[in-house]
């Protein structure tokens, strides 16, 4: 097969994009290729790292938005690990916990992009070091339970899941709670 | 026990159990990702830090037992040879990453292969669980009991709007990767795994090949698996994966009935023919091995072939990879040595079953 942009030299990366269901192909030659940015110069397989700094780039990179003048982000470093923010866009990691924060701002739109549009946790937590923000959850999860009973007209339902949360509220373990449901 | 047993033996033991839906679900892996919540992740950590980690926990869970698991064995992985790291990545026990770093990292392996603990990977701590056959929902389970041991003793880095903290957004929140390794000869065969990709895709899960790179999938063996790790709580991500899977099923079963029902001899023989490669052929490349290792899975699944027990793909898949050839030869050998290496071996299995 043909390279379709030179029509001289035999296609070697053949592509296939799917987009909102459309599915088109693309043949080209290696030179045709570096030349159209379908790939780089890298000696290295391209890893889920490059494709992700390359978000960051997109984000923040050489095309920053003139709308924020200010913002130097360049300048940034990690107080704990001391990563700088030209060292995170490069390869696309986190060197601590704390950079989380540090590069907070440049997060959401990363984290959207990589999770569906996701930016906040909503699954499971380290119970013993995190025992206040799992009471939370579980008062947050009978809540919603009490408005379904509600509008179901449950009531003497309602009113024992009410008495839960009351006593959580109240300061009683919700770990307390689970064991004695179990029993 | 040693180092040595979990080399020499091809196939972990579980892998020979019968799980659910085991004629085309080969297994089901679980991996947790987490990380000490006062050390830098490995990319930026000092070495003693990351000594402090593996020392930490290897003093906290070696020789351990988790659950009906045999206890963990340490291993530094600079104390392996490179073709012991290898085979151990053939094995699906250990990631080519944590070979890469093998100066700093470690793991902790259960003697019965079902859970691998690797220690100074991209992040301080992945732990993978393994089941035989189609088990997201127990094995999830399972892997949060032993998250929930990690945790007694270790604190992890964990923040209250973006979950547990890895090095790589990617694994951000959950840090779970759910994968399941499915064999679907009759979806490529009438290539509808292809055109099925888009939409898997968009439901937020990726389909590769277990072996062989790029979308060719060697053996017909595809790995699907989970990309999205925050906002969407793990129970959810599971029940996805598993409705997914459901399908695939289904469709790969439809697929099969189908090609029996209409392809007359032409399955069987092809079958046959494979069969009889296998059996006879004194020079086998890995591609060509792979393809009747398939075909005669196949044979099995779809009842032509009833003496062989159906964990041969899988075995002979891993049993017939570049590094367990020279371990069984127990010296490097050329391309071509191998080919004539594999060819031996599978004959050799093959005339065991049949004994």
């Amino acid at each position: 097969m043909e390279c379709s942009i030179c029509n001289m030299r035999p296609a070697t990366l053949h592509l296939t994009n799917y987009l909102n269901g459309h599915k088109s192909e693309v043949h080209v030659c290696h030179e045709c290729a570096l030349e159209h940015g379908y790939i780089e110069k890298h000696d290295e397989p391209y890893t889920i790292h490059d494709l992700l700094s390359g978000l960051f780039h997109h984000e923040y990179g050489a095309h920053s938005q003139p709308t924020q003048p200010s913002h130097t982000p360049h300048a940034e470093s990690c107080p704990n690990c001391q990563m700088t923010y030209q060292q995170f866009v490069n390869t696309g990691k986190f060197g601590c916990a704390y950079c989380y924060d540090t590069f907070s701002q440049h997060l959401n739109p990363i984290l959207r992009r990589v999770h569906s549009g996701n930016v906040e946790h909503v699954g499971k937590v380290p119970e013993r070091q995190h025992v206040h923000l799992q009471k939370k959850r579980v008062i947050q999860s009978y809540r919603e339970q009490l408005n379904q009973l509600i509008q179901d007209e449950e009531f003497e339902e309602a009113a024992r899941v009410r008495d839960k949360i009351k006593a959580l509220e109240n300061g009683e373990d919700h770990r307390e709670d689970e064991r004695g449901a179990d029993e | 026990m040693s180092l040595q047993s979990f080399i020499n033996r091809a196939i972990s033991p579980w892998m020979q159990e019968e799980g659910p839906e085991h004629d085309i679900v080969l297994s089901t892996r679980i991996r947790l990702a987490r990380n000490f919540a006062d050390v830098p992740f490995p990319l930026m950590a000092r070495e003693d830090q990351l000594e402090h980690v593996r020392d930490r926990l290897k003093h906290e869970f070696e020789g351990k037992t988790f659950l009906d698991n045999e206890s963990l064995e340490y291993f530094n992985m600079r104390d392996l040879s490179s073709n012991e790291s290898q085979v151990l990545t053939e094995k699906h026990l250990i990631s080519p990453f944590l070979v890469e770093r093998s100066k700093e990292s470690a793991v902790l392996l259960s003697q019965n292969e079902r859970v691998s603990l690797m220690i100074n990977e991209e992040d301080h701590i992945r732990m993978q669980l393994y089941f035989p056959g189609l088990q997201l929902e127990s094995g999830l389970e399972k892997a949060f009991k032993f998250d929930d041991w990690l945790e007694e003793t270790i604190d992890f880095a964990f923040d209250e709007h973006r979950g547990y903290l890895t090095s790589c957004p990617t694994n951000v929140g959950t840090g779970l990767r759910a994968s399941v390794m499915l064999h679907l000869p009759a979806l490529t065969l009438t290539q509808k795994i292809g055109k099925m990709m888009p939409a898997i895709n968009q439901l937020g899960f990726v389909v590769r090949g277990t072996y062989g790179e790029g979308t060719e999938a060697l053996g017909n063996i595809y790995q699907l698996s989970n990309q999205v790790t925050l906002g969407r709580s793990e129970e959810d991500i599971i029940q996805d994966l598993n409705s997914v899977v459901t399908k695939l099923i289904e469709r790969e079963r439809y697929a099969r009935n189908l090609l029996v029902e209409q392809s007359e001899y032409r399955l069987e023989d092809r079958i046959f023919r494979s069969y009889g490669i296998l059996k006879h052929s004194r020079i086998m490349e890995s591609k060509e091995a792979a393809k009747c290792l398939s075909d005669l899975r196949l044979g099995i699944d779809v009842g032509f072939i009833n003496h062989l027990s159906t964990s041969i793909l899988n075995e002979l898949m891993v049993l017939t990879q570049p590094a367990f050839l020279q371990q069984y030869a127990k010296q490097p050998l050329s391309a071509e040595k191998r080919d004539v290496k594999r060819a031996s071996i599978i004959r050799e299995r093959l005339n065991l079953e049949e004994a």
